[in-house]
């Protein structure tokens, strides 16, 4: 589904990500984690191709970055659902209305608007609020929103920096309970976190990025793929039961 | 189906930022008012300009002994001048009763006729007279020897050419700085209120929206505050004319052959300029908050 090859960012004093190479596959659940300034950003700002890589490919779902020009990046875009931490909803449209844009944008009709947008808030736990404006809800809520939004067109591709970087510990449970429940429907999900804890329990492939370069790649094989979400919940809710030697395990990084 | 959407987008937005939305309408009401204020007045002050310059004209006096043949000869010469437009002939008589109707009693004092057969020689441009003066009467001389002499008005000549010239260039000059600032205050004011939603415009080329998508509302909406803003000030206009143009002007002579812009193509070029700056200031200011 991605695939970075050798892709190199340098910003004008120091360097965004440095020869990172990896892939992803479809129906995946990916965390990208590091601390801050490790890249996990310039990795999701150039899949959304905001920006440019200095050197290197970006494959998405078989396509070449760098062979979409500028005009049709926002048609590139609408394959991608996109979380933020700050929401970046709407402030002047109601939540309903913040989600049905997602449509709008690709010129869905009235009557496709009225089918879907209800469908995904009922998915996310929202069909209370959805007159409510985005400062009139929580944190958690407000998230919510913006992953319906980012759903809403079924894309194959989600992708969240930092989802629940503003969110308690709980509620950041609930959603990514919801990511979990949208990877299940075969939408490849890559969350980029520093939440440490959250990486450990959700024991998902984990790609660690430390000053620009993949420092730990590992895929964990001690989830069971079919766990309902309610169940992964109730893990995720457990007191923290480290797998043994996840953390020892770190890949070592021969230049470091 | 597209365009409602769009138009909805628009007025929803309108309604959300009513501040400045308002200051937009105003900032178009006033320099629209003020520009449909300063064209009438540029154009009044050119007509006056344009009156005093036609005036302008060079005088050729004919010595009393001129026959047919040298009369032929001299319209010749004249009409050979570089810049003569046109020549008149007015003979004495036609002279003398033109005169005496303005000044009755003078010329029965009279008796005799005693002026000359002219000709009125008119420049192509009225900034050409004093080169045509001085091609008739090289070094205080005349050209030939059936002119008795040549009009000597080159002082008041030249100051009026000046004068009047002065005034053109001066209103242009104007016109022109009134316009661009209008131009740049409307832009700015549309650009502050952007500058407001630019978040909301991040977010939507995040979400997959093209260009065009998220530009089409703001220059809907430029192009309702520019017509609300323009159709205000007309009537303001129309009040102000009706209320305190045209009672001055009707029955009174002195001043009753001002010409000047006609009200409805006055009209038509407020509202065409306030919308199209208004429209255009939003869609060209958009473009920097369009580079996500």
């Amino acid at each position: 589904m991605i695939e970075f090859r050798g892709v190199s960012k340098h910003y004008s004093r120091d360097i965004g990500l440095d020869q990172a190479t990896f892939a992803i596959d479809r129906g995946d659940f990916v965390f990208l984690v590091g601390s801050t300034g490790s890249g996990k950003s310039t990795v999701m700002r150039l899949l959304i191709k905001e920006i440019e890589p200095t050197e290197g490919t970006i494959r998405v779902a078989g396509r070449d970055l760098s062979q979409v020009i500028r005009k049709r990046i926002p048609f590139y875009r609408r394959n991608l659902g996109v979380v933020f931490q700050d929401f970046k909803l709407l402030p002047s449209r109601t939540v309903y209305e913040n989600v049905a844009y997602a449509l709008q944008v690709t010129g869905g009709t009235r009557r496709e608007i009225r089918a879907k947008v209800p469908d995904i808030l009922r998915l996310t736990g929202l069909s209370t609020k959805l007159h409510n404006y985005p400062d009139q809800l929580s944190g958690g809520e407000q998230q919510r929103v913006s992953i319906a939004r980012a759903f809403v067109n079924h894309p194959p591709l989600l992708l969240a920096d930092e989802p629940t970087g503003n969110l308690d510990p709980e509620t950041s449970i609930d959603i990514m309970r919801l990511l979990y429940r949208i990877n299940r429907t075969g939408t490849t999900v890559l969350v980029a976190t520093h939440d440490q804890a959250m990486v450990d329990k959700m024991r998902r492939r984990v790609l660690e990025l430390s000053r620009g370069r993949i420092v730990r790649d590992e895929a964990t094989g001690l989830y069971a793929r079919d766990e309902t979400t309610r169940e992964f919940a109730q893990r995720m809710r457990a007191p923290s039961t480290r797998p043994p030697g996840l953390d020892v395990d770190l890949v070592p990084d021969e230049e470091l | 189906m597209r365009i409602m959407f769009f138009v909805r987008e628009a007025t929803r937005a309108m309604r959300r930022n009513a501040a400045p939305t308002f200051a937009a309408l105003a900032t178009v009401l006033v320099t629209t008012l003020v520009v449909g204020v300063f064209i009438p007045a540029v154009e009044v002050t050119n007509d006056a300009a344009n009156t005093v310059r036609s005036r302008l004209i060079v005088d050729v006096y004919m010595k009393g002994s001129a026959t047919r043949s040298d009369e032929a000869r001299v319209h010749r010469e004249l009409i050979a001048i570089a810049h003569v437009r046109s020549v008149q002939f007015e003979s004495k008589a036609q002279a003398y009763s033109q005169q005496s109707k303005q000044n009755p009693a003078a010329y029965q004092l009279l008796g005799t006729n005693p002026l000359p057969d002219t000709y009125h020689v008119f420049p192509d441009n009225a900034g050409n007279v004093l080169a045509i003066h001085a091609a008739l009467s090289p070094n205080g001389g005349v050209i030939d020897p059936a002119i008795q002499s040549v009009s000597n008005k080159k002082g008041y000549t030249k100051r009026a050419l000046d004068l009047t010239s002065a005034v053109k260039w001066g209103g242009l000059a104007f016109a022109l700085l009134l316009t661009i600032a209008s131009i740049l205050l409307i832009a700015n004011t549309i650009r502050l209120s952007l500058y407001a939603r630019r978040r909301e415009v991040e977010v939507m080329k995040l979400v997959g929206a093209t260009d065009w998508f998220i530009r089409w509302p703001f220059v809907i909406e430029g192009v309702i505050v520019g017509a609300a803003g323009g159709v205000l000030a007309i009537a303001v206009l129309g009040l102000a004319k009706v209320a305190l143009l045209d009672p001055l002007f009707s029955g009174w002579s002195l001043v009753s052959e001002i010409r000047t812009i006609a009200f409805p193509a006055l009209i038509a070029v407020m509202i065409v300029a306030s919308v199209a700056v208004s429209a255009l200031g939003s869609g060209l200011s958009l473009r920097r908050f369009l580079r996500v």
